[in-house]
């Protein structure tokens, strides 16, 4: 690697050519402090927080920007330049508003630890502050314009990684705004509900639709036998909200909080989601083999599929019919369930605890009411639930070793690994070869798939035939791939995830500041927890799950029954995406 | 060719076309019919000659009688008089010294005497539509000249020796960013022109491209040549209708003449150039922002470096100069670099060109020699101050530069010279303000300015010159504390160190200033409460000197919120708690009877 030589805060350091001033102090042990900056996503130089002084240069520079070059002598703590970044964060501090006690984010803003670490004790420039309407209309996000501190990282996020780009700047100076198009709602516009903004906002400008007091009050209910499931990238997250390193596996504190939190039955929807590779599977095996419509691409993610709604309705067809798996965990609870507990559907009422915001809106879905009842009723992402664990003053890292409730407690590590990229794909590949093969593989890991290239493709053979396979993540990938597939490159079968990662890494999950996702792979870190649980599992293949193999011996007969078809598929519809009022 | 015995200049710049030009020269052409002179004397449109505040402007060859505020009417009288019978019609001539009959031409014109015009060459002397009327004035010579005589290095070389520095307001030196550009190794490179002038007031671009847009394309060529680009874009405002208008007949005309296409003079040498119009953002001026507008994106600036030389447009170096400073590369190829560096100052070579404006009786555009002094600029050529005030400031550097004061008059006006008074070459914007002038109302009139072109990327502008702004408006209302002067020194300071961009870096320059050189005024404003010039309504009240009132009654009768009262006799009072301080009473007082009590 081709390195400088450059001095600063008068230390003489060798540092790589292509860094950054930024990148240059972190490797010196030098903090400085950054807001509109995150690494490889948004480097604008905007919000002009890292400032430094370059020897030479006429004013002061971003350090986010700012190339090192041979000799380069940098300041990063005179006088001058704390009285600049104190000035600035005044001044956004004075437009800002600072609802801290209230605010979602408290303790974790990094707007208010900015004013802290800079020692802001007086807002010397007050003025005139924006008063603009909520945007509370989506299912899935909140906009507060009067906290948003323009920093961008939200606009980049969904227009350069997601290629969603519904929300931009508009207007210019102190009037500017980001803001879907024709100021509409986010519920408006093409928005997928990703939720990957929230994700990235430093302040709490952007935020999910709190469904807590939905919950809350159904626990209260007594008529009601309220059940919550857990999405498999929940457990490898959680324990961040409460101080756990990132990766942690919080598997059993997490089942442990739901039960003190009163529900009736703590489900795992990782057995639903043996479900799916056995609904999606066998779709896509029948597809194959009786010349159906290919590429099969998955529909797990209720993100991609609104992307695909808007953008890409050519491939509404290529879309598995299979719901979701919480989805179609929920129709199962009011059929199934319903029906073996000897329980009214119409008094189950069930709670999904997701990664997701996205799938806020999916439960809302006319078609995802296949009983007569909302297959889900609430949604809660990971966030969400923390908070609850918060307000019953459970200690979430001091609890009774628990797990799953049965009947439906058990899955598979082929369920687990949904919750990463190239999971879906893995463990449908694990169950469809063997059926292809019609016996047991000796190798069920396939790490082609596995990993955070944006694209990934896998060549599998099995009962003769060569099975061609691509995963994306991140909706800005998954068009990628699509132009692809429209170009004329032939697949069987494609997964898309809507958010970089998979849902180890989606819109609901707890959210790091920028000092911690510019240096560490949040994506990477949470999905080497999940492969660590797929490990140690007893069963790693859906189709060897006793309680799936249970479902259709006394429910659904066998995958792609007509019940199977009832309940646990569905259909997707174009939808417009700026439609003329 | 036709020869003509006579040629009717009439200027065809957007002021003088405001005010009918267009009419005038179909008015010629209608009077020189009825006469049968259609033969006999030819009627151009040229472009601007920069006493504006004179036009209608008509130049007569070969006298070269310039006739200045010309009315449709006075057509028929120019056409009989002096066309047919060779008598000058010495009411419309500018040039009122010619008692004897000695003076009349255009060059005894006190306005221009003292003026060098190097970029404005040829406007007002050739008609811009016609790329043969450019031929004619040596146009094209100067690329024909580096394409066929000198490689890329002695181009840039001849730029540097000549010591042209950047029109457009950084004063960079143009061969050094030629050479910048030069030596960035890619496989395409761009030539870009920033011809969206946006300084309030400043119109220099405008009348260059008006008047002749041939010069630009030229050099933009020789340019292209030079940084080894062969495509080029001209971002112009799309508020400049006539300028685009031009320009676009001129690429065409460069096109069918084989001067901008492929091949140029039998080389191998190609270059093409487009259009961009840009939608009126100030910001798009800075030259980063004007490349992201081009590449079709929100006008916003980037972080520098990579400076344009190395990444510029769509990532690729590009060199990017002004309209005026293109405009003086022809010359200097043609006449040489010793020739433009022998003009000038130490450090500021050749000329430039002011758009000279506010309280100054030649209003125009005005092309000087670096060096020349204020004094020069405001008196000799720009003929004073109307009404007899006297000079209190100029404004240089439109709302990026600051004001000079009285007692720097005699400074020469060059790019270090006026840095070191506070204000800025800009692009050559010179508004001149007289003793009713209040300072803190002027450094609020530019901060609207800036506060309205903030792009809003980075809070030091975006917030930053709106605190400043609330803190002026506070003062000017009469709300002011002493401690806002010193947060308008704090934000100023810092806006200047912290702002991403040339605008927002420059911002506050206004007030710093104007605090540096009136900061009386703005302590009269906190703590005396006082605006003396008597432009902050807010501290100031009409009276009517009871001694001088003859009780007519008028001013009751225009005052629109009806405060003032009176009767036969008895001297009228204004009710100064009702009064909206909007003036009419005292402009209407026919005995001058109502004064501004400050």
């Amino acid at each position: 690697m081709e390195t400088v030589n450059i001095t600063i805060d008068s230390r003489k350091i060798q540092v790589p050519k292509n860094y950054t001033v930024l990148e240059a102090a972190r490797f010196a042990n030098i903090e400085i402090p950054t807001l509109c900056f995150l690494k490889d996503i948004n480097e604008i130089g905007a919000c002009r927080m890292c400032l430094v002084e370059i020897q030479g240069a006429r004013s002061l520079q971003a350090a986010c920007v700012y190339p090192v070059s041979e000799g380069l002598v940098i300041n990063t703590q005179t006088p001058a330049v704390r009285e600049a970044r104190k000035v600035t964060l005044e001044l956004i501090l004075s437009n800002h508003d600072k609802k801290c006690l209230t605010c979602v984010r408290s303790n974790n803003c990094e707007l208010q630890k900015l004013a802290q670490d800079l020692n802001i004790r007086d807002i010397r420039f007050e003025g005139e502050s924006a008063k603009m309407p909520l945007d509370e209309i989506s299912p899935s996000i909140v906009r507060d314009p009067n906290k948003c501190v323009l920093c961008r990282r939200c606009v980049s996020m969904c227009k350069n990684v997601q290629s969603v780009a519904v929300i931009d700047t508009t207007e210019r100076g102190f009037k500017t705004l980001v803001t879907p198009a024709f100021n509409k709602s986010l519920n408006e516009v093409p928005c997928t509900m990703c939720g990957q903004c929230i994700n990235v906002c430093p302040v709490g400008a952007l935020r999910e639709k709190d469904d807590t007091d939905k919950v809350w009050e159904a626990l209260a209910n007594k008529d009601l036998h309220v059940v919550v499931q857990t999405a498999p990238a929940v457990r490898v997250a959680i324990g961040e909200e409460f101080g756990m390193p990132i990766g942690s596996r919080a598997t059993s504190n997490m089942v442990a909080a739901l039960r003190r939190l009163g529900f009736s039955k703590v489900f795992d929807t990782d057995t639903a989601a043996d479900l799916t590779i056995m609904e999606e599977g066998t779709e896509l095996i029948n597809r194959i083999k009786n010349g159906g419509k290919l590429p099969l691409i998955t529909s797990c993610s209720p993100g991609w599929i609104k992307f695909c709604e808007h953008n890409f309705p050519e491939f509404i067809d290529n879309l598995s019919s299979c719901k979701s798996p919480h989805e179609m965990f929920g129709a199962v609870l009011k059929s199934y369930y319903a029906e073996k507990m000897g329980i009214d559907p119409s008094k189950i009422f069930v709670v999904s605890i997701m990664p997701c915001t996205a799938k806020k809106f999916e439960a809302q879905r006319p078609e995802m009411s296949s009983t007569g009842y909302p297959d889900v009723d609430v949604v809660l992402t990971t966030r969400e639930l923390a908070r609850m664990i918060r307000e019953a003053a459970i200690d979430f890292n001091d609890l009774p070793e628990r797990q799953f409730d049965d009947p439906m407690g058990e899955a598979s590590g082929a369920g687990v690994i949904f919750g990463a990229t190239g999971g879906v794909m893995e463990a449908a590949l694990r169950t469809v070869t063997e059926i292809l093969n019609g016996k047991p593989s000796d190798n069920i890991e396939y790490n082609a798939v596995r990993g955070i290239d944006g694209v990934k493709e896998a060549v599998v053979e099995a009962g003769g035939m060569k099975i061609k396979a691509a995963v994306a993540h991140g909706l800005g990938n998954a068009r990628k791939l699509l132009e692809k597939v429209k170009n004329g490159e032939e697949y069987h079968f494609i997964e898309i995830m809507a958010c970089p990662g998979g849902c180890v890494n989606g819109g609901g999950q707890p959210i790091q500041p920028s000092s911690v996702r510019s240096w560490v792979d949040l994506r990477a870190e949470r999905a080497k927890a999940i492969y660590e649980e797929d490990k140690e599992m007893p069963i790693r293949k859906s189709h060897e799950n006793p309680r799936v193999k249970m479902l259709y011996d006394e429910f659904f007969k066998e995958p792609g029954s007509h019940k199977a078809h009832e309940l646990l598929h569905t259909h997707y519809t174009k939808r417009e995406n700026y439609p003329e009022e | 060719m036709q020869i003509y015995r006579a040629h009717v200049l009439v200027c065809g710049g957007t002021g003088c076309v405001s005010s009918s030009s267009e009419k005038i020269m179909s008015e010629f052409e209608t009077h020189l019919n009825n006469n049968n002179l259609t033969n006999e004397v030819k009627v151009v449109k040229t472009g601007c000659f920069g006493l504006c505040a004179r036009g209608p402007i008509v130049v007569v060859y070969p006298e070269g009688c310039m006739y200045t505020m010309v009315k449709v009417e006075d057509v028929k009288e120019i056409v009989e008089e002096h066309l047919l019978k060779g008598r000058i019609v010495r009411r419309l001539l500018e040039n009122k010294h010619d008692d004897e009959g000695v003076e009349t031409s255009i060059e005894g014109v006190e306005f221009f005497k003292k003026q060098l015009r190097i970029a404005l060459r040829n406007c007002g002397v050739i008609n811009p539509e016609l790329i043969e009327e450019y031929i004619a004035f040596d146009g094209y010579k100067a690329l024909a000249k580096v394409l066929t005589e000198m490689t890329p290095e002695e181009v840039i070389d001849t730029i540097k020796r000549s010591g042209l520095r950047g029109r457009g307001g950084g004063g960079f030196p143009t061969g050094l960013k030629w050479e910048f550009t030069a030596k960035s190794q890619d496989d395409q490179k761009f030539v870009c022109c920033n011809a969206d002038e946006g300084d309030p007031g400043a119109f220099m671009d405008r009348s260059v491209l008006e008047g002749d847009p041939h010069s630009v394309i030229e050099a933009m060529a020789i340019a292209g040549y030079a940084v080894g680009a062969n495509q080029g874009y001209i971002y112009i405002r799309a508020e400049y209708p006539i300028a685009v208008k031009r320009l676009n007949i001129a690429i065409e005309q460069a096109k069918e003449y084989g001067l901008l296409g492929k091949n140029i003079f039998g080389t191998d040498f190609n270059f093409d150039l487009e259009i961009r119009l840009g939608a009126g953002a100030f910001v798009c001026g800075e030259e980063t922002a004007l490349m992201t507008s081009i590449e079709g994106k929100r006008g916003e600036p980037r972080p520098r470096p990579p400076f344009p030389a190395v990444k510029g447009l769509w990532n690729k170096p590009t060199l990017l100069n002004n309209v005026e400073t293109y405009a003086n590369i022809p010359p200097i190829i043609n006449k040489g670099a010793e020739w433009f560096a022998s003009i000038g100052t130490e450090k500021s070579k050749g000329t430039k060109v002011f758009a000279v404006g506010g309280n100054i009786n030649n209003t125009g555009l005005v092309e000087v020699p670096m060096g020349t002094t204020l004094r020069e600029v405001v008196y000799d050529i720009g003929g004073g101050i109307p009404n007899g005030k006297k000079f209190k400031a100029a404004q240089t550097g439109g709302p990026s530069g600051g004001c000079i004061p009285a007692s720097h008059l005699d400074a020469p006006i060059d790019y270090d010279s006026l840095i070191q008074l506070g204000s800025m070459m800009g692009s050559g914007g010179l508004i001149v303000m007289d003793e009713d002038t209040c300072m803190v109302d002027i450094a609020k009139f530019f901060l609207e300015f800036t506060v309205d072109e903030s792009c809003g990327k980075c809070p030091p502008c975006r917030i930053g010159t709106k605190r400043m702004l609330e803190i002026l408006d506070r003062i000017t209302e009469g709300k002011g504390e002493i401690e806002d002067i010193t947060k308008l020194e704090v934000l100023a300071k810092n806006i200047k160190a912290s702002a991403l961009c040339g605008l927002g870096q420059t911002a506050p320059n206004p007030i710093l200033s104007t605090l540096r050189y009136f900061k009386d005024e703005y302590m009269a404003h906190v703590t005396d409460k006082k605006c003396t010039a008597g432009v902050c309504k807010s501290m100031m009240q009409y009276v009517i000197n009871a001694d001088m009132c003859k009780s007519c009654g008028i001013c009751a009768k225009v005052c629109p919120v009806k405060c003032i009262s009176g009767e036969k006799k008895v001297p009228y009072v204004i009710d100064s708690s009702k009064c909206v301080k909007c003036g009419a009473c005292m402009e209407k007082c026919p005995f001058k009877a109502i004064f501004k009590n400050v």
